[in-house]
C-alpha cells in the first residue's frame, strides 16, 4: 500500500482580499515526483510553502511526513523541516557567504563535524551538482545556473526525504535547465526522494514528472499522468501544455 | 485613523520582536561568527562619525558657552558645561542619533534586501532561526559597541572644548582637565553610558523589525530603511526624555 507523505486537505490561503488558495485538497506518495502547474498567481508557490510551514493557511490540514504541520509553532516545526528541503525561484543563497559557507550552513546548524569532514561533505555535495572549486566564489559572481545548483547542493545537504523545487528553470537558458531536469531526475533515482516540481515549463514536467497537477484560481482542477493531461484534462490544461515552449 | 493603526502596529511589533531577541540573547547558542563581524561593521566603521560629530560639537559647544558666560564673567566654567552636556546628554544623544541613522538603516537595508529575496526564508526552511542568525548578533553588537563610540565621543567633544579654551579663551589645559575630572561624578557618567545601551537596543530592534517586515523588492527596501531612520531617531528623542526624567528622581 503507497504512503502519503505530504496530504492538504481542503487547505485555503488569503493576502489581505485576495484567495490565493480556495480549498486546495492533494496527497503525494513516497518516491513520487510531482510537477505543481497553474498560470501565474494560481497559488502554486504559496502551495508549496505550506507543506514546510513558511505559509500558514487560514483553513485545513497539511500534514507532512506524519505531523500536522499546519498547526505547529516555528520551534515544532524544525524537526519536519530537517527532512523536507526546499529550492527558492532565485535560490536564495545567502549574499554574505562564499559557496562553501552556503552549502555549509544547514550542516553547522544541525551536526557538528570537524573541518575535513565538513569540507570533504561540501565537496561531495558540489560534485553532485557537477560543480567543483567554486567553493571560495561569492553569489555575486556566480551564473543563474551556478547559482541554482549551488541552491540544490544545499538543499541536498541534510539528506532531505522530500525536495520541494519552486519554479527550478525558471531564467535559464536551455541547455542549464536541460542540465537541471537531468540532475532532478539524478536525485529521485539515484536518492529515492519525493519531489514536488512547480513549474511552468513543459518539458522540463515531461521528464521527470510522474505525476501532474494543475491549479485554477486557488483550486485543483486536474490530477494525472503527464499523458492524461495532455490528451483527457480539462481544457485550460491542454491549452497549457500545447503552449508550453522551451525551458525558462 | 490609518496611520494611527500603522503606528500600534509598528510598535506592537518591535516590542514582539524585542522582547523574542531578549530572551534568545541570554540563552545559547551565540552565532559568534556574525556576532563579530556585526561588532566590526556597527563598532568600528562608526568610528570615524562619531569622533568627528563629537570633536565638531565640542568645539562649538565650548565656543557658544564662552561667548554666553563671557556676560557674567564666569568664562573659567566653560570646561564644566561642555563636560556636564557632553556626558549627560550630548554625547549619547548625538551618537546614537548619527551612529544611529548609519547602523539601523544598515541593519534594515541587508535584513529587508535578504527578506525581499526570500534568503530569510530560507533561514527558516533549513529549521534555523532568522532571530538567533540575524538579529541576536546585531542586537549585541549594537549594545555592546554604542556605550563604547559614546566614551570616545565623549572624549572628543571634551578635546574639541579644550581646544577652544587653549586657544581662543587662554586657559591653560592642566585647569580645564582638572575642572573637567572635578565636575564629573559616578552618578553622570553612569547616565551616560546606561542611555547608549538602551538606544543601541531601540536602534537594533526597529532596524530589525522593518527589515524582516519589508516587502516587495527594491521599493520595500528603501522604505524599510527611511522608516529605521526615522523611527529611531523619534524613539531615542522619546527614550532619552524618559530615562533623564527617572534617573534624575531617583
Amino acid at each position: 500500500m503507497s504512503e502519503h507523505v505530504i496530504s492538504l486537505v481542503d487547505v485555503h490561503k488569503a493576502f489581505g482580499g485576495n484567495h490565493v488558495l480556495s480549498g486546495v485538497s492533494l496527497e503525494v506518495e513516497r518516491g513520487e515526483t510531482l510537477a505543481l502547474l497553474g498560470a501565474s498567481g494560481s497559488g502554486k508557490s504559496v502551495t508549496l510553502k505550506t507543506v514546510n510551514g513558511l505559509v500558514v493557511p487560514d483553513r485545513g490540514e497539511v500534514t507532512v511526513l506524519g505531523a500536522r504541520v499546519s498547526r505547529m509553532n516555528e520551534a515544532a516545526l524544525a524537526p519536519i523541516r530537517r527532512r523536507v528541503s526546499y529550492l527558492f525561484q532565485g535560490g536564495a543563497l545567502f549574499d554574505s557567504m562564499n559557496v562553501f559557507g552556503n552549502v555549509a550552513f544547514p550542516i553547522l546548524e544541525h551536526e557538528r563535524p570537524d573541518d575535513d569532514a565538513l569540507r570533504a561533505r561540501v565537496a561531495d555535495l558540489l560534485a553532485m551538482v557537477q560543480l567543483d572549486g567554486v567553493e571560495e566564489l561569492m553569489p555575486a559572481e556566480l551564473s543563474g545556473g551556478m547559482r541554482k545548483r549551488v541552491a540544490v547542493a544545499r538543499a541536498l545537504a541534510l539528506r532531505p526525504e522530500i525536495i520541494l523545487y519552486d519554479e527550478p528553470t525558471t531564467g535559464l537558458d536551455p541547455v542549464t535547465g536541460e542540465a537541471i531536469a537531468d540532475l532532478i531526475c539524478d536525485l529521485d533515482r539515484r536518492l529515492g526522494v519525493t519531489s514536488v516540481v512547480v513549474t511552468h515549463d513543459i518539458p522540463l514536467v515531461r521528464r521527470v514528472a510522474q505525476r501532474v497537477v494543475f491549479l485554477h484560481q486557488g483550486r485543483l482542477v486536474f490530477s494525472g499522468s503527464v499523458a492524461a493531461a495532455e490528451r483527457e484534462s480539462p481544457d485550460i490544461v491542454q491549452r497549457f501544455f500545447a503552449a508550453g515552449g522551451a525551458y525558462g | 485613523m490609518g496611520w494611527l493603526a500603522s503606528f500600534v502596529a509598528r510598535v506592537g511589533g518591535s516590542t514582539h520582536l524585542a522582547g523574542q531577541a531578549m530572551l534568545r540573547m541570554v540563552t545559547p547558542p551565540l552565532d559568534m561568527r556574525e556576532t563579530s563581524r556585526q561588532l566590526d561593521r556597527i563598532g568600528v566603521g562608526s568610528v570615524n562619525l562619531a569622533n568627528i560629530t563629537a570633536l565638531f560639537t565640542g568645539l562649538v559647544l565650548a565656543l557658544q558657552t564662552a561667548y554666553a558666560l563671557a556676560a557674567f564673567g564666569a568664562r573659567m566654567y566653560i570646561a564644566e558645561v561642555v563636560a556636564m552636556s557632553l556626558v549627560r546628554e550630548l554625547g549619547p544623544v548625538l551618537t546614537a542619533l548619527m551612529v544611529g541613522g548609519r547602523v539601523g538603516s544598515g541593519i534594515a537595508a541587508e535584513i529587508g534586501s535578504m527578506t525581499v529575496t526570500e534568503q530569510v526564508d530560507a533561514i527558516r526552511s533549513m529549521a534555523a532561526d532568522p532571530l538567533r542568525k540575524l538579529v541576536v548578533p546585531r542586537l549585541w553588537a549594537t549594545v555592546l559597541m554604542l556605550p563604547l563610540l559614546t566614551i570616545l565621543a565623549d572624549a572628543m567633544g571634551i578635546l574639541g572644548g579644550l581646544a577652544i579654551a587653549v586657544y581662543e579663551e587662554g586657559m591653560s589645559a592642566r585647569y580645564y582637565l582638572q575642572s573637567t575630572v572635578d565636575v564629573l561624578t559616578y552618578r553622570d557618567i553612569g547616565l551616560g553610558l546606561a542611555k547608549p545601551v538602551l538606544f543601541g537596543f531601540i536602534i537594533a530592534v526597529i532596524g530589525c523589525h522593518n527589515g524582516l517586515n519589508a516587502r516587495g523588492g527594491a521599493d520595500g527596501v528603501g522604505k524599510a530603511t527611511t522608516n529605521t531612520v526615522y523611527a529611531a531617531a523619534i524613539a531615542i528623542l522619546v527614550s532619552d526624555f524618559l530615562i533623564t526624567k527617572l534617573f534624575l528622581s531617583l
